[in-house]
Formats: structure tokens, sequence, C-alpha cells
């Protein structure tokens, strides 16, 4: 019996919410009194391995392979499957980023388990893991509790604290993934990283973002959403509105039909605060609005306010940030 | 070509906030009730394969009596016909049985070369029924697709929306696809459509029919709440000048440890 966590892995370098999930699942298997097993998978997986002892892990199993040079989900089913069998896990758990949930999904479909698919909390209760899920985009919660013997989650990243790196404990284990090339449905032809070295929205601790404000002049306004994101390090987001008028790509987008986020800090200027764009950000810890309108519903969720032009409070933000971040 | 697109029937996105805990509970939902908005991009894709590769689009749904509403806009949009499957058996969230359910649908077509899906429903939020139907079929599954470049020679290539980056990648038909919002525009339903929906014979089938035996629910929905309404107070910041209150907001922020 153990708890098994998958360590995604991304141009040669782990996710950074599966140590999130790692953290989490270090507590679960504690209370299952159940050792915390990680499972690495790829082509070259070494530098990922290390880190999964650091941070906590009783064992790590690592799969290599050519077959996991690119992920595809029937071969990293297939390893999951391998993973789980090795260890007996009782409880499977992997970050909810889109590889994430489906792998998780379609392990725990094909043994007929239970899933709870982008949790935002798990516990343990009478030797069983109750997760908890926003469903309803949002507007209703439910605990989800498990019927199957085997229980499979997904976490939505940013849900947990990143864990503190310790001491390197953990053996390594290899493990032979037993399927070959021709066993895998799936054909990668060509990978173009749209990966521009900034921060990704999901992960980001500080979020930025436009709308329709910079409507006057979108490429001075969003420049001017850049620059104060780079100056914090923070990522780039934005309102749909502002994403429709074609200001920015629709990976940018924040809300209920584009990304669900959850930073410490989410600086929304020019943007109103429609309940779509709350269903995205509205659980952010504090909330900063820029906004010429003191009547914006945004006032009513942010904890600090600047009523003014855009174009005037970004700048003098960032010339503020940059003497005091020295 | 036969293609079948997977629609859901869920709450307007509007009346989200809206919806009680009681309703979730009792599976009794009184918000206006609409085709799923990603599910949309599904139809959409399903008449332009059709079109494009001379095929058939049908549509097929699990849901409730009402549920035939979101078929008819589908049907309405273009899509050729749609069934209905009865969601009697069904309980909240219910992934795999509703998968198993779709699925069996899906065989009930005949040879069926492609199954096209939304992202994700807005109300289970689940994003995983296209993962279930694709097992239980054992059919490939390319999920977040932006494009469909080719189908030739039993061999689906499309275009993927991955995190970082976009992949090409291809498979072996039948496939299961579910499709990106970037993947098209969907059309609104023109009057001649909406006429033919509604002249249109969307039969109903139940699990019996489909030789279905649901199984057993795997996971429970307890404590379904509203989550707790976030209380703030906002604080306006004040000042002369727009660099004093961009000093104050500043303090504020290394006050509170988020930077
Ligand atoms: C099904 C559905 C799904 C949706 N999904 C999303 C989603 O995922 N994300 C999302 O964001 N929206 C979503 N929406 C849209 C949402 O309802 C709002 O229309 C949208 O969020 C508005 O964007 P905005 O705040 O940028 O624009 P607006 O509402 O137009 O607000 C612009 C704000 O900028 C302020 N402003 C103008 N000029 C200045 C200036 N110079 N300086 C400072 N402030 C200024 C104005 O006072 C105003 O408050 C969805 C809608 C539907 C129906
Ligand atoms: N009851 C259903 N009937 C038909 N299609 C469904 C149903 N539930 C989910 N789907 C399809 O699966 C996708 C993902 O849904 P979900 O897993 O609920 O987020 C949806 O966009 C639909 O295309």
């Amino acid at each position: 019996m153990s708890v098994l966590v998958w360590i995604e892995q991304m141009n040669g370098q782990a996710v950074a919410s599966s140590w999130e999930v790692l953290g989490k699942a270090r507590q679960v298997a504690d209370d299952l009194g159940a050792p915390l097993v990680a499972v690495a998978m790829g082509a070259d997986i070494n530098a990922t391995a290390e880190l999964a002892r650091q941070y906590g892990a009783d064992l790590v199993l690592t799969i290599t392979s050519p077959v996991l040079e690119n992920y595809r989900l029937s071969a990293y089913a297939a390893g999951l499957r391998r993973a789980i069998e090795e260890v007996e896990a009782v409880v499977v758990l992997t970050s909810a980023t889109t590889r994430g949930r489906e792998l998780s999904a379609a392990v725990a479909c094909e043994l007929e388990a239970g899933l709870a698919p982008d949790a935002v909390d798990l516990r343990v209760e009478a030797d069983k893991v109750v997760a908890v899920r926003a469903i309803y985009s949002g507007n209703i919660l439910t605990d989800v509790t498990f019927d199957s013997p085997v229980q499979f989650a997904s976490i939505r990243p940013r849900s947990f604290p990143m864990p503190e790196a310790g001491e390197a404990v953990a053996e390594l284990q290899p493990l032979d993934l037993g399927v070959n090339e021709d066993q895998v449905a799936e054909k990668v032809l060509e990978v173009k990283s749209t990966d521009t070295g900034e921060i990704g929205l999901t992960d980001a601790k500080i979020i930025v973002s436009g709308g329709r404000g910079v409507a006057a002049d979108p490429v001075k306004g969003f420049a001017m959403v850049t620059e104060l994101a780079q100056t914090l390090g923070a990522a780039v987001g934005a309102s749909r509105a502002a994403v429709d008028a074609g200001y920015i790509p629709y990976r940018y987008q924040v809300g209920q039909t584009g990304r669900t986020v959850k930073p410490d800090l989410y600086i929304a200027s020019g943007i109103s605060g429609a309940i779509q764009h709350l269903a995205g950000m509205g659980s952010s810890k504090v909330i900063v609005a820029i906004n010429k309108d003191r009547e914006a519903p945004i006032f009513e969720r942010a904890n600090y306010g600047i009523v003014g032009d855009l174009y005037e409070v970004l700048p003098a933000l960032t010339a503020e940030f940059k003497k005091r971040l020295k | 070509m036969k293609i079948v697109v997977l629609i859901k029937q869920t709450p307007d996105t509007a009346e989200l906030p809206k919806v009680a805990a009681e309703e979730v509970k009792s599976g009794t939902i009184k918000a206006t009730m609409v085709i799923n908005p990603w599910d949309e991009f599904a139809a959409e894709e399903a008449i332009q394969l059709a079109e494009r590769f001379n095929g058939d689009a049908i549509a097929l749904s699990v849901g409730a009596p009402g549920a035939v509403d979101a078929l008819k806009h589908a049907v309405a949009m273009g899509v050729g016909s749609a069934a209905l499957v009865d969601n009697a058996s069904l309980r909240d969230g219910d992934i795999w049985a509703t998968a198993a359910l779709l699925a069996a649908a899906v065989k009930a077509q005949g040879a069926v070369d492609l199954v096209l899906t939304g992202k994700q429903s807005v109300d289970d939020n689940s994003g995983t029924v296209f993962v279930g139907v694709a097992g239980k079929l054992h059919w490939p599954l390319l999920t977040n697709v932006i494009k469909v470049r080719e189908i030739a020679d039993g061999v689906v290539t499309v275009e993927r929306l991955v995190e970082g980056g976009q992949e090409t990648v291809s498979a072996p038909l039948p496939a299961v696809i579910s499709v990106a919002k970037e993947i098209n525009e969907p059309r609104y339903p023109s009057f001649m459509g909406i006429r033919k929906a509604n002249k249109a014979s969307i039969p109903t089938l139940s699990a019996g029919d489909l030789g279905v035996v649901t199984p057993a629910n795997k996971t429970q929905w307890t404590n379904i709440r509203k989550p707790e309404v976030r209380r703030t107070q906002v604080n306006i910041i004040g000042g002369a000048t727009v660099q004093e209150k961009a000093a104050k907001l500043v303090d504020a922020l290394l006050a509170e440890k988020v930077i």
C-alpha cells in the first residue's frame, strides 16, 4: 500500500506544481501510514528524480525509455499503471495540468477507480481520501468521497504550498515501461515551443492583468501592463474583452472561459470585474484594482484600489517598485 | 466518414452564480439550460469536417429529457441527426457511467470514424468524460485540438495546444478528439436550421436499449455547498498625486508580503 505521485516533466524540467502535490501527498501518506512514492517518466529524468528525493518522497520510481521522449497519453498511461502495480498504490495523485488531468483520468478509467479531477483540497478521513472540488465554474463546492479501493485525484496548481527541499533519503528504483514504439498509437510529428521564457499564468505568484480599459491605446496599455509584470517577476493576464478585441492572445485570458488562477497578488487594471472574470481570479490572496470608475464591481472584491487612469497609474507603480525592489 | 459530436446540456453561464447547493443536491437545476458553450466548438467542427470529407455528423447526449433542446441547437447549426440517452440511472458527477453510456451510444451508430467533444462542461468542470469515452472504446485520444489538419488513409493529423507549446500529432482512426476554443468560430443557427431542428425526430435511448449495465458509482458528492463569499473592504488609496498613491500602494503590498 502506498501513495503515488506523478512528477511531470516538460522540456527537460520538472513542472513546479508537481512539487506542491508531492508536498501535500507527504501529509496524506503520513495520515494513512503509507510510504510516499514519486514516479518520473521520460527519456531523461535524472534531474527530476533527484529533486523528487529532496522534496520528500520515500521512494522514487524512474521509467526511462525513448518511447517517453514526447508526452503521449497511451505511453505515459502504461507507465503510470506499471508504477501503481509495482508499489500497490491506493492513492494516485497528479497536478491538474492538461497532461496530469488526462493521465490520471485515463488510468483511473482503466482501473475502474474513482477520480476527483482538478481538486482544490485533500484530506484523509477514516483511512480514505476526501477531495474537494469546485464545480459549477467555482460557484459550488463539493466533497468527493471514494468507493473504490484505489483513489485518483488531479490537484489544481497552487492549491498547496511549495514544500521545502530536504535531505534526500529516498532510493531510486528503475522500472521497465514494457511498451515499445509499435504499441503507441499517437505519433508526434512536430513540437513547437511557444515558451518565450515568460512566466506561466497558472503557476504565477503575481499576475498583472489588463482589460478593455486599455482601449484608447491597447498597444501602449499592454506594454505598461507587461512592464509592471516584468518589474515584479509576474505573469501577464487579460480579461476576455481584451482578448476578444484582439489586444492580446487567448492564452492570457483569465476567467471562467480562460484560466483559473490563484496568485498571491492579482493586479487588475482597466477590468470592471464581471462575474466571469472573478470566477477565474476571485480566490487570489490579495487583489488590487486600478480603475477610473469608483463604481466598478471589481472594487467590491479588491483589497486595495486606486481610482485613476491606468495610463498614469501603471507607469507610476512600475517606477515606484523599481525604486523599492532595487 | 461518420462523425459523432458529444453535446451536454448545461446551465447558462450567466446564471451559474445563482445555482443553489440545494439544486445541485436534488439534481433539479432551476437555471436556464443551454448547450454547453465548449460543445458548440465541437459541433461546429463536426459540421465542417462532415462537409470537408463528405461525411455525416451525429450529435449524442446523455441527459434528462429536456437535454433534447441542446441537441436541437446542434441540429439547427447543421449537424445531420441526433439521439439522446436517458440519464435516469446516473448520479451527479458519475464520470465513468456517463462515459460508458456515451461509448455504447457511439457504437450503436455503426462504423464511427471520429468522436468530437468539448473541452469541459461548465457544471461538472471535469474535463474527463472524453477520456472515459476513449478508454471504454479503446480508441486513441487527442485532447485540446486547435486544428484538424488532415484525415487520410485512416489516420487523423491534428495540431494541439499543450502547456508551453503546440504539437502536431497523428493517430489512427477511429479516434476521440476534444477541441479547444481556438479551433473555430461556432455559427449561429440559421432560421432554416431552427425549422429543421424543430421538425427533426430525436430518439431517446435507455441504458437497456444500449445493452449497458451502468457501472456502480466510484465516487459520491457530499457536503455540496456554496463557497464562502469573500468579504473584502477595499482600501482605496488616496493621495494628492498619482506618484503618492503609487508609493502608498507599494508600501501596503510590501507590508502584505506578497511581493
Ligand atoms: C459565457 C461567458 C464567458 C465569459 N468568460 C470570461 C472570461 O473567462 N474572462 C473574462 O474576463 N470575461 C469573461 N466573460 C466576459 C465578461 O462578462 C466581461 O464582459 C468581461 O470580463 C469584461 O472585460 P473588461 O472588464 O476588460 O471590460 P469592461 O467591462 O468594458 O471594463 C473595462 C473597465 O475599464 C475601466 N477603464 C476604462 N478606461 C480606463 C482607464 N483609462 N484607466 C482605468 N480604467 C479604465 C472602465 O471603468 C471599466 O470598468 C464571459 C462572458 C460570457 C457571457
Ligand atoms: N452527459 C453528457 N452528454 C454528452 N456529452 C458529454 C456529457 N458529459 C460530458 N460530455 C462531453 O465531454 C466533454 C467534457 O465534459 P466534462 O468531463 O463533464 O467536463 C463535454 O464538453 C462534452 O463534449
